[in-house]
């Protein structure tokens, strides 16, 4: 029965091992010139000159200001949308609504508007010669140009990211769990807490991940309300593009090998909760 | 129970009864923060951009430098779209199907343009593309960076990931019964892939094509830094609208703004329509 072990068949509903080895070869050149090198320039054009130069970039007063921004904005904007992914996704989950997919659709909708459009509306709304302006001007509030509005601006853009990783993965795990609990006795709060957090804890930490990273690097939204004024509302990528536009590589690259370390560091964390938790666990939608 | 399951059939009502508490204020909060942060600006800019009229309207639109630079985003977004549909393709048939060293470590990498922030993509990829660089200084006099194809380059780069995801699920749910019934029926590997699998791949691959193509009619970050940014020649919409906010003409960016909304409005209806679609003619999306 069995085959003389030197023979080979191949599957025939295979390729070729040649024609394998070519497509993958194919593909790897494809990710070197596009995502690999990219990747690895950043961190060669940023110790070009050295530690030396590399340390003084990112300690210099400009940075440190922009290191501390982005972290600041990233720190009101992310819990904030988290708890607004919280909330939408235990709405449109655990009940049935009309309008329901309409506000699915409304939650994607920054996705598809440009960046920088998202920080024109907000110009439009909040600008000297909008209907607010002037009203805000007279109150002495500032939020264009100031850390208000980069709050804002990065908020827009990472609207959807928590809510949309819940929200699939709410409704796969249906209500049995909550009504249980209820009809035992807890109180909302307590199912909540010991029901349905613990049911979601890996997908709320994937879409707090990438609501993270987005929020930190964030470039079009921020780079049109924020007025660019050095040590007040630059944010790191804001200060990367300064320092390139003033031919100074090395400290333009510093600052964004930082970046780009978060975003290794994302990825990393993103691809270990994957593996754990199945894409179940981590919504599978992008 | 019983009785207010039969009511909802009989009158209107919101919502099904549910013995689940905090309906009311989960989505009063969601409602309340979404009609703050994205409805109330957005209408605000089209509420802007109905004040200019139709004529001030069409004065932006018909504006040759308006009309090049959307021309430029959407030229450049759809040739980037057409290239990541081949070779985002190519890169989730070598995930889904072959077995290689390294092949963990690719898949996670796919997915760094969703994390690296655009302005960094946009340095290193000019410093890469440029005269200088690596890949730039290998095509001299040939030129990549600054010129329309480095805006291409930017945009292949941002568009991947959304062709590999969107196309990666399906080929690994692909049933591998129908390649080897086709095969002993005679048929050969490229016939198989051309009439078996390529179609069942359709909606996905127009899906991604869809998804990559938005992402890079908008983008902006990535863009900038490598595109030259000479009016009628490399100058994206996106840019336009930055520009005009500098001139602090806001009509002109309210109005190209509103056209690229209007724009990504309709791509987003494509999107759901084609998912829509292939759920119901393939049960996968």
């Amino acid at each position: 029965m069995s085959e003389p072990s030197h023979i080979k068949f191949r599957n025939p509903a295979d390729e070729r091992p040649l024609a394998k080895v070519l497509l993958i070869a194919l593909s790897l050149a494809f990710l070197v010139f596009f995502l690999f090198l990219p990747l690895v320039s950043v961190f060669v054009e940023a110790f070009r000159k050295g530690w030396e130069e590399y340390y003084e970039a990112l300690v210099e007063p400009d940075a440190v200001a922009a290191i501390r921004l982005t972290l600041t904005v990233a720190a009101i904007a992310v819990p904030l949308n988290l708890l607004f992914g919280l909330c939408a996704a235990w709405a449109i989950a655990k009940f049935e609504f009309r309008g329901k997919s309409f506000l699915i659709t409304l939650i994607d909708l920054p996705f598809s508007i440009s960046p920088v459009i998202s920080g024109l509306v907000y110009v439009l709304l909040f600008g000297s010669n909008s209907v607010l302006g002037p009203i805000l001007k007279s109150h002495g509030i500032e939020i264009l140009f100031a850390v208000p509005g980069i709050v804002l601006a990065t908020i827009f853009v990472t609207f959807p990211f928590v809510a949309r990783e819940l929200i699939p993965l709410m409704q796969d795990q249906g209500t049995g769990d909550e009504e249980a609990a209820l009809s035992l006795g807890a109180s909302g709060w307590q199912t909540f807490w010991f029901v349905t957090l613990p049911n979601i804890k890996w997908g709320l930490l994937y879409g707090v991940l990438l609501c993270n990273a987005r929020a930190m690097g964030e470039f079009g939204a921020v780079s049109v309300v924020s007025g660019h004024i050095r040590g007040l509302t630059n944010t790191m990528p804001l200060h990367v593009e300064i320092l390139y536009n003033e031919y100074n590589f090395v400290a333009a690259f510093a600052v964004a090998s930082l970046l780009a370390l978060l975003a290794l560091v994302t990825l990393a964390l993103k691809t270990i909760l994957e593996l754990r938790f199945g894409a179940g666990a981590a919504g599978g939608r992008h | 129970m019983t009785h207010s399951a039969t009511a909802s059939t009989a009158r209107w009502r919101l919502k099904q009864p549910s013995i689940i508490p905090g309906f009311g204020m989960t989505l009063g909060f969601s409602l309340a923060y979404l009609s703050l942060i994205i409805l109330i600006p957005v209408a605000g800019l089209l509420w802007r951009t109905a004040g200019l009229g139709w004529g001030g309207f069409f004065a932006v639109l018909t504006d040759y430098r308006t009309l090049r630079a959307l021309y430029i985003s959407f030229g450049t977004a759809f040739l980037a779209a057409i290239v990541n549909v081949v070779f985002g393709t190519l890169v989730a048939w070598i995930l889904s199907r072959y077995n290689f060293p390294g092949r963990r470590l690719i898949d996670a990498m796919v997915d760094l343009p969703f994390a690296l922030p655009t302005a960094v993509a946009g340095i290193a990829l000019a410093a890469l593309y440029g005269p200088n660089g690596w890949i730039g200084s290998f095509f001299m006099p040939f030129r990549i960076a600054f010129t329309p194809l480095g805006i291409v380059v930017a945009l292949i780069f941002i568009g991947l990931p959304f062709v590999v995801r969107t196309v990666q699920p399906v080929m690994e749910e692909l049933d591998r019964e129908m390649e080897e019934a086709a095969a002993t029926l005679g048929a050969n590997r490229l016939q198989t892939i051309v009439s078996i699998v390529l179609p069942a791949l359709t909606p996905a691959l127009l899906t991604g094509f869809a998804l990559a193509f938005a992402r890079g009619v908008g983008e902006y970050g990535s863009v900038v830094f490598i595109a030259g940014n000479i009016p009628y020649v490399s100058e994206i919409a996106p840019l336009l609208i930055v520009i005009r906010l500098e001139e602090f003409n806001y009509a002109g960016a309210t109005a190209v703004a509103t056209i690229m909304l209007i724009i990504s409005f309709v791509m987003l209806f494509v999107i759901n329509f084609i998912q829509a679609w292939s759920r119901r003619r393939y049960g996968n999306g």
